[in-house]
Formats: C-alpha cells, structure tokens, sequence
C-alpha cells in the first residue's frame, strides 16, 4: 500500500516554497503581470529553479539534480497551484524533465543537465490538452530538419528549449534557431501562457529514438502531478473562502452562519479530503516506479480535475460580487482550474484509462 | 509498561493454561478475561493490563494463529463499542465489576435506548421519563431503532428526570434491566422487509439508582462519550479495492456483457473511480492514526459512503434490467448480524438509504464538518436556554 502522508522533508519543503511565495507571488502582483508582456515571472523562477533547486528534483544527482521523487515534486506543486503561480514548473521540471528522463541518451542527460540548473527551460511542443493515452499529430522531419505547426503549447514562450516528437524520434529543437516562430495566443488561463509553435526546416537534434514512448511518461508524470497543482488550487479556494464567509455580514448574521452555505463548504472540503488522497497516491506510485503508476495517475486526474472546478466554481459564486470583480484573485483560480480540466487529456479521457485498466470494458 | 513481547508472553503463557482445543469456550473466555487479554488497554483486573491500545493486536495475533475462540464480536458490538466505554469511564468501582466481565464475554448482551420517535437528530429533546421513587427510578417513554434489544439483558439508557431544566442539562443515563415486566420490545419492520431495530416501550419500568451511570443531570455528557466511541468504531475500516458496494456490481459488469450499455458505462466507472478515491482516503485516514496524527477527515467519510452506497446500489439495480424488477425476498427477518452488501442488488439499493440516516444523518453531518472542521458559527438558536417542557413538539 502507497504511503499517502507526507513526510517531514516533504512538510519543510513545503513550509519553504510557501513562505517564497507570500513574499514574491501575491495576488495582485500575479494579476498586474498577466496582461503585460511578460506574463512569466522570471524572477521568481529563478529563485525557485536556480536557487532553491526545485527544477532538477527528479533529476539524478549525477547529471546536476537533486535525485528526489515525485512526491516531493507533488508538494512543490500544491503550493504553485495555491498561489497560481506564473512559473513554466509543471512544463518544464515536470513533463519535459520526466520525458527527457524516458530518452536514456548522451543528448537527453545533456539536457537534463541543463535544465537541472534551471538555467534552461524546456516544452514539450505538444498541445496542453494532450492525455497520455491520446494519439497526436507528429512533426515532419527529414535530415535533422523539422516541419510543422502546433498549437495551445503552455510556456513556449519562456522556453529555450522545444522538444519535437517526429516519426523518426524525439528531437530537441533551440527557440532562437532559424525556422522556429512561437506566437503568443490568448488563453483562458493568463498565468499559464500558450502559443503557436511553427517550424519550417528547424534544426533539431535527436535526443530520443523512442519519441511515443519518452512522450508518454511525460504526459503521465504530468498528468499524475497535475492533480497535487489541482490540490493546492482547491484547498485556496476552500480556505479563502471560509475565511471571507466568517467576516461578511448579511441579514445581522455571519453569512457562513447559513446553513445552505455550510453544507456547499462541508461538502467542498470533504472533495479535498478525498483529492488529497488521490493526489498523493498518484505521487507515490510515480515515486514507487509501481505497475500502478498509470493507473493511480488516471484516477487522481479523472477525480482531481473537477474537484479543482468545483472549487473555484463555489468561491467565486460564495464571494458573490466581490467574486466577479478582476481585482479578486478568485478568477485567476477559476481560469486555472477550468484550464487544467483540459490540460493532459479532460476527465473523460482518465476515465476511459481508469475503465480499461480495471477491465471495465465497455459496451 | 506493557510491551508487546511481555504481551506476546503472557499470551502464550494463557494459550498454554488454557489449550483452545482442549478448553471450552466459556472457560478460555474467562480465564482470557481474568489474564488482563481481554482488552488489553483496559485496566488491571477488568480484562486489561493499562496496556496502549495499539497493542492489542499482538494478543489477537497470537489467539488467532493458536485457533483460540473469540467472544464474537459482531454479535456484541453495541456492548463492546458504546455501553463499555461508558461503563468504564462512568460507572463506580461495583458497577464496573459487575458488568464489564459478561459484557465482554458475550453472556450478557447489551443495546441502547437513545433515539426516539420525537428525538432522532435533536436527541437531547428526549421526552422518556424517568423519575424518584425511593433507591429507585420509575421510567416510562418510547425508545426506537434498536437493534438487539430482543436479545438483550442490558440497555444502555438516557432519560429526562428533570423537565424543568433546558433540554441538555435535565437528562441522566442509566442501565436498565431489560428483563423487568415493564419493557415491551416489538420488532420494528424496514423497508427491506426484515427487522434489524426495535422498538421499546418502556412502562414504569424501574431501575435502581445503583444503576445510574454519572450524574443526575450529567447523562447528556455521559452520552457523548458513548457516541463517540460510536464514531471511533465506524472509522477504523480498512478495504481491498472493490472491497465494498462496488465489488458485486463490477463483477455483474465483467461477468454479463449483454448488460452493458455507454450510459451505464459512463456511471458505473465515475463511481468505481469515486469508491477508489474514497477507500484511498480511508487509508490515508488509517496511516495518520497509525502516525499518531489523527486528522479531522474522518467526520466526513460516512457522508462518502453513505452517498456511494446508494448510488452504486441504485446503479446496480438499473444494470440489472428485468432482474432488477424482482427482489429476492419479502419475508419477515430479524437479522443477528446486518452485511450491508449481503443479499441481492435491490436489498443493497434499500438498505443503503439507511446509511445517511444511521449514526447522524448526512445533514447533521455537514453541519459537523462546517463547525467543527472549518470552524463555521453555528445558526441562531432558539433552544438553548429554555426549559425542555416548554419546547415546540
């Protein structure tokens, strides 16, 4: 059985990342930043990639990381997801790192490296949207160059990176070559930018010769992972909420006083309770390097993903007006969570996985 | 302290005394109880040895692998679960020897007289009498949903003796003898067609004072530990995956193609996903009790299985089509033991509407969560200061 506590390592972690981001990704900040043209926020990468480290976790000491797992991964996750951070974590410390991790080649560690220090950043040109059981439309390549257009790529923009998938292999693709042209686009969630990847003869290098496979356990570890970012979001939403419903006064009451409101909010934390288990249990079993691994990455995505929803969903209509103002971070929130439910395949997908690996077939 | 090898010893040394396949069961019982194995966490000469609870599983592992007879505790739960703990925490020095030793044991069964027709979730509301005569109390009033009252020798009971008082500070508890001539127990019909509870009349019944448990005026306080050794008993669960209300019907779904349609489909793997969820969480539950962290999270896990029980249920029912038209049987039954997922699909789909009823409903549990968990202010009330005689019934 899965370890689904966290342990004291995990709870310092924890305690440092948070008191990062209090000082350095306040609500407003974030929602200054948004419509600037530099939606990341470089800085507070730094400090966490560089700095702290976190970018090279799962990444083998030996090639510059720090060789931790998953589940510390997981924590780090949560509190990006509680602050909605504008950071190309899950993009590039997650998936890319986790896919690289998958190619077993000089030219992957080389990356790995790279991105280990946190100097680099590094996407998967794969649609965001893309489930790990999803097929995709690949790139052409011939003699090293590659052709092609992809869209909805979270945090191309920040990167330095692209990794291409091609019939022929996974191929690592510099932003600033000739032949690359990344296009902002406008997204529902303004702290995770996307853009229009479009390659004409862009020279790559081929860092894996498996590309659907390495891809694959990207988007799993993302998919795994992304639900603790969906853990986090819920659990601000959850406490912001109580927190506002304890102060406001309606009727010469207490609005959380009301007793249709305290059952919405019983029932919003007991969804977390259960999306916490979920969440790490998906952690431990990547951790683990279990069979399970896909299986507890499904079911923590089919049911985290719309507890996120929900969350967002219930604090913005408990705030009521205040809720519906640009100035209240709640939106931030519902825009993440709303995106996330499409990010690395929607419910529905997990749970066609969920159902085949169960042997659940259905009709 | 008691360590486990100590326990281990001591058990062995019982095992030896007393060989289970040469000993009756009454007498390795007894001679069980009087070795302190009984429960080990209680104290010297009550069937305990002040030991930490935790380990009590180093004696039962020993009595199993030896083929030791246990005291069924299934049979037994009422008294084993509620009435002990209060017993214990409670009763006087007389009290507690009298009882605790055939309460354990199974010779005497135990059930619990709390709810009424006009108390269920507003159980301080009570309105079952009980008043002065002498050394004893005369009680007269109605008690409902009791299971095992048609068995047993003792009752837990909670009685209004003072009307004039508001309605948490007038009620005092007590052991009733179920034998005397003035309790009348029917069985109480389910909508599953069996009885698993009772109702109780009780008609100046009389109980003697030394058989009051706490204060006079103390026994809504009383009865809060009793219920909370309830909720203790309800979290401690540990499941397989399909180790619940989603077993059988994932099995009719394997076992049954032409069963299947995508609507259904859709359903049935939302909730598998949701019971997993919830078994995971029943873990994580289990591990931060074992850590010694116990978390808040367990108040709101009977709300999860209440609400899958009859959603799988219901599900399962409409799987079954034309089957799901028929139910397996009317009879009237009275249970010794209730397997929320014994029998067929359309005794599972009914009996699970309990679940949000039994032990707190769903609502009263919300409200729980709400102030206990997220520290949410109670609604206005409007019966807190006034005398019980006085309230709207």
């Amino acid at each position: 059985m899965s370890d689904l506590l966290y342990s004291e390592t995990e709870d310092e972690l924890r305690s440092a990342v948070r008191s990062l981001l209090t000082d350095r990704c306040e609500a407003a900040q974030v929602i200054a930043r948004a419509e600037t043209d530099q939606p990341h926020d470089h800085d507070l990468w730094k400090t966490l990639a560089a700095d702290m480290g976190l970018a090279g976790l799962l990444i083998p000491e030996s090639l510059g990381g720090q060789g931790a797992t998953h589940r510390e991964v997981a924590v780090v996750l949560e509190e990006l997801g509680r602050f909605v951070a504008p950071v190309p974590y899950l993009t590039s410390a997650v998936i890319a790192t986790e896919t690289l991790l998958g190619c077993g080649s000089a030219a992957a560690d080389e990356l790995l490296t790279a991105l280990a220090s946190g100097r680099s950043i590094g996407v998967l040109a794969l649609p965001l949207s893309t489930a790990p059981s999803s097929s995709y439309a690949e790139v052409a390549e011939a003699d090293g160059k590659l052709t092609g257009r992809v869209g909805a790529v979270a945090d191309a923009t920040a990167a330095d990176v692209l990794l291409v998938s091609t019939a022929s292999g996974l191929y690592a693709v510099d932003t600033t070559a000739d032949g690359v042209r990344i296009t902002p686009q406008t997204p529902l969630d303004l702290t995770r930018p996307l853009a229009t990847v479009t390659l004409e003869s862009a020279p790559g290098r081929l860092v894996g010769a498996d590309a659907s496979a390495a891809v694959r356990r990207g988007l799993t570890a993302g998919a795994a992972l992304l639900a603790s970012e969906q853990l986090g979001l819920a659990d601000w939403c959850l406490t912001e909420t109580v927190a506002y419903l304890k102060t406001r006064k309606q009727f010469n009451r207490s609005v959380g006083s009301f007793q249709s409101l305290k059952h919405r909010l019983a029932e919003l934390w007991l969804e977390t309770v259960h999306a916490r288990a979920a969440a790490r249990n998906a952690a431990d079993a990547l951790a683990a390097g279990s069979d399970e691994a896909p299986l507890a990455a499904a079911l923590a995505q089919a049911y985290c993903a719309p507890v996120a929803v929900h969350a967002a969903e219930e604090a913005l209509q408990l705030h009521g007006g205040i809720g519906m103002t640009w100035e209240h971070p709640i939106h931030l929130y519902l825009k993440r969570a709303k995106s996330d439910s499409i990010a690395l395949g929607a419910a529905g997908a997990h749970q066609g996985t969920v159902a085949e690996l169960v042997d659940l077939q259905a009709p | 302290m008691t360590d486990a090898t100590e326990l281990a010893t001591r058990t062995r040394e019982l095992l030896a005394a007393y060989p289970p396949a040469t000993t009756s069961r009454e007498d390795f019982l007894k001679a069980r109880f009087d070795a302190g194995l009984a429960w080990v966490h209680y104290p010297e000469g009550l069937g305990g040895l002040a030991a930490p609870r935790s380990l009590q599983a180093v004696v039962d592992a020993e009595l199993e692998a030896a083929g030791a007879p246990d005291n069924d505790p299934r049979r037994i739960g009422i008294g084993l679960g509620m009435a002990a703990p209060t017993v214990l925490a409670f009763g006087t020095d007389e009290q507690k020897e009298r009882f605790l030793g055939p309460l354990w044991r199974g010779e005497e069964v135990w059930c619990q007289l709390f709810s009424e027709p006009g108390a269920g979730s507003d159980l301080a509301a009570l309105g079952t009498r009980a008043v002065r005569d002498g050394d004893d109390w005369i009680v007269t009033g109605q008690k409902v949903w009791t299971s095992n009252a048609h068995n047993a020798r003792w009752a837990i009971l909670i009685a209004r003796t003072d009307p004039d008082l508001p309605k948490h500070r007038g009620i005092t508890y007590f052991v009733c003898d179920m034998t005397d001539p003035g309790v009348e127990v029917r069985p109480l019909r389910q909508i599953t067609g069996e009885a698993e509870f009772n109702e109780v009349f009780l008609t100046d019944v009389r109980i003697p004072d030394a058989h009051r448990l706490g204060e006079v005026g103390d026994g809504w306080k009383v009865a809060q530990t009793t219920l909370m050794n309830e909720r203790v008993a309800i979290g401690g669960m540990r499941l397989p995956r399909e180790g619940g209300m989603i077993g059988p019907i994932s099995a009719t779904w394997r076992e049954r193609p032409e069963l299947r349609t995508r609507d259904l489909h859709q359903r049935l793997v939302k909730l598998w996903i949701e019971a997993e969820v919830a078994r995971l969480s029943g873990e994580r539950l289990r591990q931060q009790l074992v850590a010694g962290h116990p978390g808040p999270e367990g108040s709101g896990m009977k709300l999860t299985f209440a609400r899958l029980n009859q959603e799988i249920s219901g599900l399962e029912v409409e799987l079954l089509g034309d089957e799901g038209l028929l139910y397996d049987d009317w009879t009237m039954r009275r249970p010794d033991i209730v397997d929320f997922v014994g029998r067929d699909a359309g005794y599972r789909y009914l009996r699970s509407k309990g679940n949000s009823i039994e032990g707190g409903t769903s609502e009263v549990l919300l409200n729980i969560v709400a102030e206990r968990v997220l520290g949410l202010p109670s609604e206005p009330r409007t019966d807190k200061d006034v005398a019980w005689k006085d309230l709207a019934r």
